[in-house]
């Protein structure tokens, strides 16, 4: 029988919503599925966790230490739950916790990994973008575990099932490599990002500051969107850090991208490729963004976003 | 303070990539290379910090082909002191990419190591936390801003939806995100005095690392295509269209 594990990320009281889809994606990997929570006071977590279809059983390692889990804290974690259960996969979300995590436990198993996997072919087959999204890369991962990082949009999300059981298991002590100080989480009134199922983005063509938020911000309160940016705009101070999306920043699949005044540079294709539905507002029709769109409005932003929200009432 | 940094060739993103025919790889011939542009920005804080007068030494390296001196070069003109090329016929994966590290590591001994996030063809981001882990130091991966104050590293990292803080202690291993440094524009002087900087070639064996595939890589293909996009008159139709593909 194979044994999957998956690293849980939480916020310490809920899991992640990508955890629904990574269990979907752990099923193509085994049929017994133990979920690792890490945290401290985190039973509620656990206990929602234990009830997502598929999952076998719940480890929870409580410890104040855990409070913020440190990849130098969860490596060793994640490396002997794979030895105890002797498991054959362990997976995380494609994320930044994940990216950070999940490599330290590879090395430490000394295990060759795979990262961003969207297509599961074969116990042994997986698929993962290569150079920006602009190449998918097939690989064989012979090793006796496969320890992958999973992009949540590319799996289901799993159903509901009756609690499997939550075991207590004894946290290992820090390891005091580091220390957290600090965590920003600006804008935290509109959804998240990596879960918003509307979002508008935008770019340089917006030309400031100013400029960006009136436009923008009254077409995402409209759509209950999250907000996005590309590199440039980050860079000319329109939005912060935390908006950007592309192959630095955040991945994003939403149901519905909009693309406003940004001429879609690899860099940042890279971070939209798997939006299911992609608008771009644009005075350029032959920008890159164009071959990446659904729905191309050419013309004047300043004209046509107004508009938009108009026909939106 | 001395500090270590890798920098990897990669083929230039801007320019359009092309897959070879049977589809078994990318087809690299004629195709223009660089520094992967993480490492790039990695290496100009290292060099900025030696400016500011914290770090004293920067060593870079890379691994792979003779090709890869070229990049070297690119480093020593930006600013790095001296460097290595450890020469391997295909760019290793990160497990034994961190490996070379770690060995050439413990002969170099840095304070500090400062790799690019993740290499911009592979995109895998691996490598700094496996080296991390294999020699048992803190890590602080995709950081945007680093901070130097008695041995302490302050690093603020770019995590889902906003920003970390960690305080780490060295020795210890970063990663840079694009926005952690803006890279110099090389003048010919630099290019020139790059020349006269050493780069010593060392083998895997010296290292006592045997950097063989550990995956196998059974094709590459183009993503889906999207089909052609719709060209829409105006908002009201744009509205109408998405509405009916569901927008709420």
């Amino acid at each position: 029988m194979k044994h999957a594990l998956i690293l849980v990320e939480h916020d310490g009281v809920n899991p992640h919503s990508a955890l629904r889809r990574i269990v979907s994606a752990a099923r193509l990997l085994a049929d017994r599925l133990t979920l690792l929570v890490a945290g401290s006071q985190a039973q509620a977590v656990a206990e929602q966790a234990a009830c997502i279809a598929g999952v076998s059983e719940v480890w929870l390692f409580d410890a104040p230490h855990l409070s913020q889990p440190l990849a130098e804290d969860l490596s060793p974690l994640l490396a002997h739950a794979v030895r105890e259960r002797q498991a054959s996969a362990l997976l995380a979300a494609a994320s930044p916790f994940g990216k950070a995590t999940l490599p330290r436990a590879a090395a430490l198993l000394d295990c060759a990994m795979l990262s961003d996997v969207v297509e599961i072919q074969a116990p042994d087959v997986f698929v993962r973008p290569v150079h920006a999204g602009a190449a998918l890369a097939t690989l064989r991962n012979p090793e006796p575990v496969k320890i992958l990082s999973a992009r949540a949009a590319a799996f289901p999300p799993a159903a509901d099932q009756p609690a499997a059981p939550i075991n207590i298991q004894p946290a290992p002590p820090a390891a005091n490599r580091s220390a957290w100080v600090s965590t920003t989480h600006p804008d935290s009134a509109r959804p998240a990002l990596a879960e918003a199922k509307v979002v508008v983005a935008g770019g340089q063509g917006l030309g400031s500051a100013e400029q960006f938020h009136a436009l923008l911000d009254p077409l995402a309160d409209r759509l209950n969107a999250a907000i996005g940016a590309t590199r440039a705009a980050v860079d000319a101070g329109f939005i912060g850090n935390d908006h950007q999306i592309g192959q630095t920043g955040a991945i994003v699949a939403p149901e519905f991208y909009f693309a406003i005044g940004l001429s879609g540079a690899a860099q940042h294709l890279a971070g939209m490729r798997d939006a299911r539905v992609v608008v771009t507002i644009n005075k350029d029709a032959e920008a890159p963004i164009c071959r990446q769109a659904d729905y191309v409005l050419e013309g004047d932003l300043f004209e046509i976003v107004p508009a938009l929200l108009r026909a939106l009432e | 303070m001395k500090a270590l940094v890798a920098v990897k060739r990669v083929p230039d993103g801007n320019a359009p990539l092309r897959l070879k025919m049977d589809c078994s790889g990318v087809d690299l011939a004629g195709m223009p290379m660089r520094i992967n542009p993480f490492d790039e920005a990695a290496l100009e804080w290292a060099v900025q910090r030696k400016e500011a007068g914290t770090i004293s030494e920067i060593v870079a390296v890379s691994i792979g082909g003779n090709a890869c001196q070229e990049t070297l070069r690119h480093a020593l003109a930006m600013g790095a002191d001296r460097a290595f090329l450890i020469a391997a016929e295909h760019a290793p994966e990160p497990l034994a990419v961190a490996k070379l590290l770690r060995a050439l590591a413990e002969r170099e001994q840095p304070d500090l190591i400062v790799l690019g996030k993740q290499a911009s063809d592979d995109d895998n981001a691996q490598t700094a936390p496996m080296l991390a882990a294999l020699l048992g130091w803190p890590q602080g991966v995709f950081a945007s801003n680093v901070a130097l104050e008695n041995n302490t590293l302050q690093v603020t990292r770019e995590i889902e939806g906003g920003q970390e803080v960690l305080a780490l202690p060295l020795p210890a291993v970063i990663s840079a995100d694009l926005r952690l440094a803006n890279p110099r524009y090389l003048k010919l002087p630099q290019l020139l005095q790059a020349k006269k900087k050493t780069i010593e070639t060392l083998n895997p064996s010296e290292l006592g690392v045997a950097p063989a595939p550990r995956l196998e890589l059974l094709g590459v293909a183009p993503p889906p295509a999207r089909k052609p996009a719709v060209k829409v008159a105006d908002a009201r139709e744009l509205v109408a269209l998405l509405r009916q593909e569901g927008l709420p």
